[in-house]
């Protein structure tokens, strides 16, 4: 086990290179000059002078690229081309809404999603499988910020028991704050893992060993609870790496519908100011995030795996 | 008896064809075909839009700014004045022509590298599989935005931004497929024969690992209208003033004390469209590729 | 005479629709004596394994379904019973082991926990006198070192160690019956040996009546001390192993018998049966071995055969050799 965890945890370290390289690449290359691009096509000739080098861009490639990896390691990614503030101070302001927004629609999607799954399968075919199904279906096809713009329509607008917009201060501001886009992206996380968590237990449901379960006197809650369930977490940690993931991503479109402070928010916004240093931090912000929930997926493996863990 | 010897030659069941598929994925359950209805009401609202939009999408008008849904217009208007239903079937356009060519020119990319990873293996298959495994760990909508980020917007931009999210994805499985066909004797048989690499792939391996392809492009094509729309919301995708669903609610979202119409409208028809476009690929995979359904 | 601890009694399964349904067990009936050894043989497709699997009513349903008849264990209707009260038959008065040991074991609990769990349904123990009762029953089943393997999760065992893994974990509760549905299928031939020898060594032991389902008539000959032979979904022959063995009354047991590989058998082929089973249900009209009976007579087209007597203890449902058998002892009768 010890050896598994040092080899995922050596295996990251050329990911987050390769992850950093293709930012880079992103960035620097993809679409032609970044000086052009943040200043416009109309810029004169020194103003792209004095952008190129103030952004370290006169320099060749490969120094260019070593800059780059060093202004990561010791967390000096420039300065916002609007505000001047550093982009690191940026990212940290923002970070923590995007990260308690994440952890808040998870944690309800994964506690509603993963019962009305249990509730679908041991149901098969009858009316609750059939509601669990149309949920998930209609979960997988409505867009997050759609829905989030329905809520805010609904009990926002008109009904008035949720504020608008922003993130909140104090913690009770902003637990207030988070609801409604927490339940946004909690519906699509808890259609997906419902939808899963039925897959998985139904093809749990039919192997031998749920069989052994019965043959030996267990009732059906032990049954589901104790035998199924705990195999079929093994399909489901998968998911809920894959959904942490999309939660993150939708995160950034719920931001923008409850002009939350987030770093999707900072990100798009600096999309569409032509912040070039900005819009770097927050690819590299989102590139490290799925870097790190891969991690912790495979590491929670070893949790509900014994035959990763026990060699 | 030599009759009868041609006879066995008779494949024993013989292979589907495209009506019998038809058929079986149209019209056997009612879901897939209420969802193809929709999906070809749609195509049809897209195909027809200069005809069937009671307004010029673009045209402005300061004295009715804001209405909500009338005789005059269904949906109401939003804070220019222009007709939102008209807006809505122009902005149909973007979204299924996005969501028909990104799958499609992806699969084409991603089938590409899959191949030749499966087939060559080596080196080449160990950095194209390195950087797959990579990028497929990505949320389609996040690598989307970062590509976006460094693009910027216009048409073919966007199609190559959505195209590039699901390039891993068909790439992956291409790979994969070719791996195993790659195995198969009547390949090794070409193969000892000497016939040419490129012949095999075209003759031998695309025609045998095209059915999950197919498959992947009908499941991805809900993924890559709701991605379109996902971009134009974030404003990096189609560009306002040109009408998408997903600008129409990024502009209404402004606009909510205005009228929340072109919210409420643009969002439900991305919703049934991408609806449709599930159930009809969930049945397409049932019939073409029954392994993996479950 | 004592009540045997189970009668089966015109036991049937159907499969698929109730309107039109598929009989995969079709009336069958046999017993076991406290303590004895019945074994059940047929090919795949002839009702066995159903027949096993309704004892704890552990046919899946859907699509399966028991559809008639009565399984007396120690007197009462198992089939009577409510379906919450069957959990607390299984595993303390019947116990079972299956065919695959591979997949049978959950693979995320260990075995320490499997096998307490059998005992922690059943009978009133704390853990640390559960762990020391896991400990024994890994000792009584064979398996190495059971103070460094209880923690063990199955993936770590071979095939074998985890048939005696599913044994343990099925005589925990003391059962007076333990069903075993090809136990040793999956296994190496020197390793089936050890199970078997196993399985009789834990009925001596503790005096557990073990019902024996195979499809080799070797294995059963070896364990049981009665024989039932099953053929699309019926009993076609039933008996105590010798006579059987030596007087085969079936068509079907005299094939069977036949294909059995023998050290001293001069053939270079062993001995096929022509043909292959019925599908299930499709023999509505007749004995179902008529297809591949040399003996057949037009009345087995017609009438079903029921089981006739071939002596105290020995019965079979064949037209043809019942025939034969009642001329015989008639002749005897009247020299």
């Amino acid at each position: 086990m010890a050896r598994y965890i040092f080899w995922r945890l050596a295996d990251s370290i050329p990911t987050v290179l390769l992850v950093l390289t293709l930012v880079f690449i992103a960035m620097r290359i993809l679409p032609g000059d970044p000086a052009i691009a943040a200043l416009g096509d109309n810029a004169l000739p020194d103003q792209i002078a004095v952008f190129r080098e103030k952004m370290g861009l006169n320099v060749p490639l490969w120094r260019q690229y070593l800059n780059f990896l060093h202004g990561v390691v010791t967390l000096d990614l420039g300065r916002s081309l609007i505000s001047n503030t550093p982009v690191v101070n940026l990212l940290a302001h923002h970070l923590p809404y995007t990260i308690e927004l994440t952890i808040a629609a998870t944690l309800i999607g994964v506690t509603a999603g993963i019962p009305m799954g249990v509730l679908a399968a041991t149901h098969r075919n009858r009316p609750a499988d059939s509601a669990v199904r149309l949920y998930s279906l209609v979960g997988y096809a409505i867009p997050d910020f759609y829905l989030g713009a329905l809520l805010l329509i609904v009990f926002s607008l008109n009904l008035g028991w949720f504020p608008i917009n922003g993130g909140g201060d104090d913690f009770p501001s902003r637990m207030y704050h988070i609801v409604l886009p927490a339940l946004t992206l909690a519906f699509l996380k808890s259609a997906f893992m419902g939808k899963l968590a039925r897959t998985s237990l139904l093809e749990v449901f039919g192997k031998d060993y749920v069989r052994t379960a019965r043959a030996k006197g267990a009732r059906e809650g032990r049954v589901i609870y104790r035998h199924a369930l705990r195999n079929a977490m093994l399909p489901l940690t998968t998911g809920l790496g894959m959904s942490l993931l999309a939660t993150l991503s939708g995160s950034v479109a719920v931001e923008l519908v409850f002009n939350r402070p987030g770093i999707g928010t900072l990100l798009i916004s600096g999309i569409s100011e032509r912040d070039y240093a900005v819009i770097q931090g927050g690819v590299i912000v989102f590139a490290l995030f799925v870097v790190v929930v891969n991690l912790m997926i495979d590491l929670l493996y070893i949790v509900v795996d014994p035959r990763i863990r026990v060699q | 008896m030599t009759t009868a010897s041609i006879d066995t030659f008779e494949p024993v069941s013989p292979a589907p064809s495209r009506l019998e598929i038809f058929r079986q994925v149209i019209l056997a359950r009612p879901a897939t075909l209420f969802a193809a209805i929709v999906i070809l009401i749609f195509v049809l609202i897209a195909l027809l839009a200069p005809w069937l939009a009671p307004y010029n999408p673009l045209a402005q008008s300061f004295l009715k700014i804001n209405k909500p849904p009338s005789a005059a217009n269904w949906l109401g208007t939003d804070q220019f004045g222009r007709d939102v239903l008209s807006r809505m079937i122009y902005g149909s356009r973007n979204s299924l022509i996005l969501g028909l060519l990104s799958p499609a020119l992806a699969a084409v990319v991603g089938t590409t590298l899959g191949v030749v990873a499966g087939y060559f293996g080596g080196i080449v298959d160990r950095v194209i599989s390195r950087i797959v495994d990579l990028l497929i760990s990505f949320p389609e909508l996040l690598l989307a935005i970062i590509i976006a980020a460094a693009l910027g917007g216009g048409f073919w931009n966007i199609v190559v931004v959505i195209s590039a999210a699901f390039v891993p994805g068909f790439a992956r499985v291409a790979r994969a497929q070719t791996m195993a066909v790659r195995q198969e004797p009547y390949v090794e048989a070409a193969v000892a024969v000497g016939v040419s690499t490129p012949v095999i792939i075209l003759r031998h391996i695309i025609p045998n690992i095209a059915a999950p392809i197919v498959v992947l492009m009908t499941l991805w094509t809900a993924s890559a209208i709701r991605l379109e729309a996902s971009l134009s919301f974030l404003g990096i995708g189609t560009q306002p003033p040109n009408p998408s669903w997903g600008n129409i609610i990024r502009d209404g979202l402004n606009n909510l004390f205005g009228s929340p119409w072109p919210v409420i409208g643009a969002g439900f028809a991305i919703t049934c469209v991408v609806l449709a476009f599930n159930v009809f690929g969930d049945a397409v995979r049932d019939i073409l590729d029954p392994e993996t359904a479950q | 005479m004592t009540a045997p601890l189970l009668r089966i009694e015109n036991l049937s399964v159907e499969f698929g629709p109730r309107a039109n349904p598929i009989r995969v067990v079709d009336d069958v009936s046999f017993e076991i004596e406290a303590g004895g050894s019945v074994g059940v043989v047929g090919e795949s497709g002839s009702g066995k394994s159903m027949t096993s699997l309704s004892i704890l009513r552990l046919v899946p349903e859907p699509p399966g379904r028991i559809s008639g008849g009565r399984i007396l264990f120690d007197g009462a209707d198992l089939l009577a019973l409510p379906r919450n009260q069957m959990p607390d038959i299984r595993g303390r008065d019947v116990a079972m082991i299956f065919q695959e040991p591979m997949s049978s074991l959950n693979p995320v609990m260990t075995i320490g926990d499997q096998i307490g769990e059998a005992i922690l349904l059943h009978q009133d123990l704390n853990s640390a006198q559960r762990r020391k009762r896991v400990l024994e029953l890994l000792r009584l089943v064979g398996i190495p070192d059971p103070a460094g393997r209880i923690d063990a999760y199955p993936h770590q065992f071979s095939g074998g160690m985890r048939q005696r893994v599913m044994i343990a974990m099925a005589v925990a509760c003391n059962p007076r019956l333990l069903i075993a549905d090809e136990p040793t299928t999956a296994l190496d031939v020197t390793i089936q040996a050890q199970v078997l020898a196993l399985l009789k060594d834990v009925r001596q032991r503790l005096g557990t009546a073990i019902l024996l389902i195979s499809h080799d008539l070797g294995i059963i000959a070896d364990s049981c001390e009665r024989v039932v032979v099953m053929y699309a979904g019926r009993v076609v022959e039933e008996g105590d192993v010798r006579s059987i063995f030596r007087n085969p009354a079936h068509p079907y047991t005299r094939a069977l018998l036949k294909s059995i590989p023998r050290l001293d058998d001069e053939r270079d082929r062993l001995y096929q049966i022509p043909g292959s089973v019925p599908l299930a249900g499709s023999v509505t009209q007749g004995c179902a071995f008529r297809a591949r009976c040399p003996l057949r007579v037009e009345t087995c087209a017609v009438d079903r055969p029921p089981l006739f007597a071939f002596g105290p203890s020995h019965k079979a449902a064949c037209w043809v050799t019942a025939e034969a058998a009642q001329a015989r002892s008639a002749a005897e009768a009247s020299p």
